[in-house]
């Protein structure tokens, strides 16, 4: 099948393309000319008038939990791709917190096997301990050749400086990332960040020195070990300066950050409403703060959503009890851009970048060319378009988000990929 | 003047009126208490649940006794809030509780915010009785009402509350409610005990017993739970009675100082029974007040619609 997209801007600062207006025909989902169009064209293509939105190279989340295997309830792989291609993404990794974890490579099989027909590409992050109970590595080689993008023990830290060397060492072999999950589990039995308001509002604190402390040690292995660490859902203030100057001295970390964490900060939780309950939970305006200087100076890379689906009833049981998380890949665009490319924070190439590129070289996917014979996969921006977030049209199955009702601007307007095209909240083959 | 919620969720926030007028409805009841009479009709045809998740009989019967001698129709409820124990959840419950036409909730429970979640899920008036490490209003106000019928007024009054303030529901509702009646409010105990930035509170702090008690005109002695020992807080009770203990040894730099406690009492570990059982302590003036105060936020608050 053909198809036009009319009247695009032309968008990957990987390969410095940037132009204005022009128009780009793919045939059977394969990019096959950009600039003008013969009329002839048109007469047998699927045309779309695109008014200058912006198309750019497919967006990835690198931190999506879908819940199968284990909690189909709450989130499938198919209708978590489904979330996915509505937020806008052509890509996402999934973390191993499943039930059984991802540590062995049937696994990783069964969810290539579940999403091998969809638009979205699903990469899997392995467990980098068995079970992800911190006691012993986990098939690194056979999970890395079944297709493992990176470790994690993800919802907990890699227990043991003695396990996270090993892990570090061994991941080195395929030069496989570890994502950590920084949290020193001695210090945080909380419910919310330590401060004044945890003590206003009577809920178990969790100090922000438990995350500092796991970054530090991370930080320090890293650099002793050569290996590769990523630093998930950074949160604090201390966490961020340590990871600024650990680039500096050249060591290999990186680092994300999720919407949320730019987004809302502690004050939230006086209305012990669950959805504001996360963890890492919401920190102070100084934290935020400091989010937003590391996502200037690019000392965070990538933005992610730490999609976290929960059931209704779990998310209603009493503030310290519920569980923590909340879904993302339906609001994140839509809050990237209302909270950074709107106000000026980043540019268009920087949200492009920690959206699309950054998180592939991390993960090394190859990023999306916009060349003759190439795949289309991309991402369409409508950059302007102000929307409200409405939950019952979410493509995912669960429904904890504290962003019903928020009125946000800028979103997805379609996204490209694998011969299929989502638009107009359906699916077509192209 | 009535008051200006329909709730009573704590005292954060509550209005130097709404306490006033508390203290002073209490007054009245507090009359009634030493009639041979001791009942009113005042609430006839309510009904009121005590929905009680946590043990607690001293609670739990000073509301029933309230709401008998103000002649509403009372039920108990009580369950374990263990988290692992998966029964009915919470809202079906209160949902249960609801459609069988009930007036008022008095609820304790072991998890911070749960009263104010029942505001969200259903019509009734909500009394917490006591949420997690959160709040318990009404022993706040019993507390003040003690000390107001002790010292005339509570305004400049130099209060210290003693021991694990961290975790003490009690604490925090003594600071807001003392604070604001125009006290002077600090609190003292272990370092391990006292929360981060609790002088943002408007309180003073001190690791020091004996200064506390040189420098005030109350103590409000807190219960040590004993299963903190376990969290590793502090080393041991013996050390804790030595270093934090009222012995009425301390008490003589210090004479006129009035104690209270809102028991039950672990003897010879926060306070020694010679203390416990000396001219100091109001102890028993704070149960019968309990009462009185109780009383008071049922009627006022049953009396709203
Ligand atoms: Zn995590």
């Amino acid at each position: 099948m053909n198809v036009i997209l009319k009247d695009i801007n032309l968008f990957n600062p990987l390969s410095k393309i940037d132009q204005k207006k022009v128009s780009i025909l793919l045939k059977d989902g394969i990019i096959s000319k950009i600039g003008n169009i013969d009329s002839k064209e048109f007469e047998n293509s699927e045309v779309f008038e695109l008014d200058s939105k912006y198309v750019v190279p497919g967006f990835i989340d690198m931190h999506v939990h879908l819940r199968e295997p284990g909690r189909e309830d709450e989130e499938t792989i198919v209708t978590g791709s489904n979330a996915a291609a509505n937020g806008g993404f052509t890509e996402i990794a999934c973390m191993p917190n499943t039930s059984p974890a991802i540590d062995s490579a049937e696994i990783i099989n069964f969810i290539k096997k579940h999403s091998t027909k969809h638009l979205v590409n699903v990469y899997p992050i392995a467990a980098a301990s068995l079970g992800r109970n911190g006691e012993v590595l986990s098939p690194i080689a056979e999970l890395f050749e079944a297709g493992a993008v990176a470790l994690s023990d993800d919802g907990v830290a890699i227990k043991t400086s003695s396990l996270l060397r090993k892990v570090l060492e061994y991941s080195k072999m395929y030069d496989l990332p570890v994502i950590e999950h920084c949290e020193d589990e001695t210090l945080s039995d909380g419910a919310m960040n330590e401060g004044i308001n945890s003590t206003q509002l009577g809920l178990p604190p969790l100090p922000s020195v438990s995350e500092d402390l796991i970054v530090s040690r991370d930080i320090l292995m890293a650099e002793y070990t050569g290996g590769k660490i990523h630093i998930a859902h950074i949160s604090t203030k201390k966490s961020i300066q340590l990871v600024r100057k650990a680039k500096q001295k050249g060591i290999n970390i990186t680092a994300e950050v999720t919407p949320h964490h730019f987004t809302l900060t502690e004050d939230y939780l006086k209305s012990y409403d669950t959805n504001y309950k996360m963890n890492p939970p919401l920190r102070t305006e100084e934290d935020v703060n400091a989010v937003i200087e590391g996502l200037k100076d690019g000392t965070i890379d990538c933005i992610v959503s730490d999609h976290a689906p929960h059931s209704i009833e779990e998310k209603e049981e009493e503030f310290q009890y519920a569980p923590n998380g909340i879904i993302g890949l339906e609001t994140m665009i839509g809050l990237s851009l209302s909270e950074l490319y709107h106000k000026k924070i980043l540019s268009l190439k920087e949200i492009v970048e920690k959206l699309s590129i950054n998180p592939r070289n991390i993960l090394k996917i190859p990023v999306p060319q916009f060349s003759i014979g190439e795949p289309a996969n991309f991402t369409i921006l409508d950059l302007d378009s102000v929307w409200t977030v409405d939950i019952s049209k979410f493509k995912s199955k669960s429904r904890n988000t504290p962003f019903d009702k928020r009125l946000l601007s800028g979103k997805s307007f379609g996204v490209i990929n694998n011969n299929q095209m989502f638009i107009d909240d359906s699916f077509v083959n192209i | 003047m009535p008051l200006s919620s329909r709730h009573l969720l704590g005292l954060q926030g509550v209005p130097k009126d709404d306490i006033q007028l508390i203290l002073e409805t209490a007054n009245t009841f507090r009359e009634v208490l030493e009639r041979p009479i001791k009942k009113v009709p005042t609430l006839q045809g309510k009904t009121i649940v005590n929905l009680f998740y946590e043990n607690s009989t001293r609670t739990r019967i000073s509301f029933e006794l309230a709401e008998k001698r103000l002649s509403s129709d009372t039920i108990n409820f009580s369950q374990s809030s263990s988290s692992v124990k998966k029964g009915e959840s919470l809202k079906d419950t209160i949902r249960n509780i609801e459609a069988m036409k009930i007036d008022m909730i008095i609820i304790r429970h072991s998890a911070a915010g749960t009263p104010h979640y029942l505001t969200k899920i259903c019509n009734a008036n909500i009394i917490n009785a006591g949420d997690g490490i959160h709040e318990h209003p009404t022993q706040a106000l019993l507390d003040m009402y003690s000390l107001k019928e002790r010292f005339g007024k509570l305004e400049g009054l130099k209060v210290c509350i003693v021991g694990d303030v961290a975790h003490s529901r009690v604490a925090l509702s003594n600071i807001y409610g003392l604070i604001t009646m125009g006290a002077k409010v600090s609190v003292c105990g272990p370092s391990t005990m006292i929360p981060r930035f609790i002088e943002k509170l408007g309180v003073n702090v001190t690791y020091d017993i004996d200064e506390a008690i040189r420098d005030n005109d109350v103590l409000n002695v807190l219960r040590i739970q004993l299963e903190r020992k376990a969290g590793g807080y502090f080393p041991s009770l013996r050390e804790y009675a030595k270093y934090f203990g009222i012995t009425q040894e301390r008490l003589d730099n210090n004479k006129d100082i009035t104690i209270l406690h809102p028991g039950p009492i672990n003897r010879g570990v926060e306070i020694s029974s010679e203390v416990a059982d000396g001219n100091n302590q109001i102890i028993l003036h704070q149960v019968t007040n309990g009462v009185a105060i109780r009383m008071a936020v049922l009627y006022l608050l049953g009396t709203l619609n």
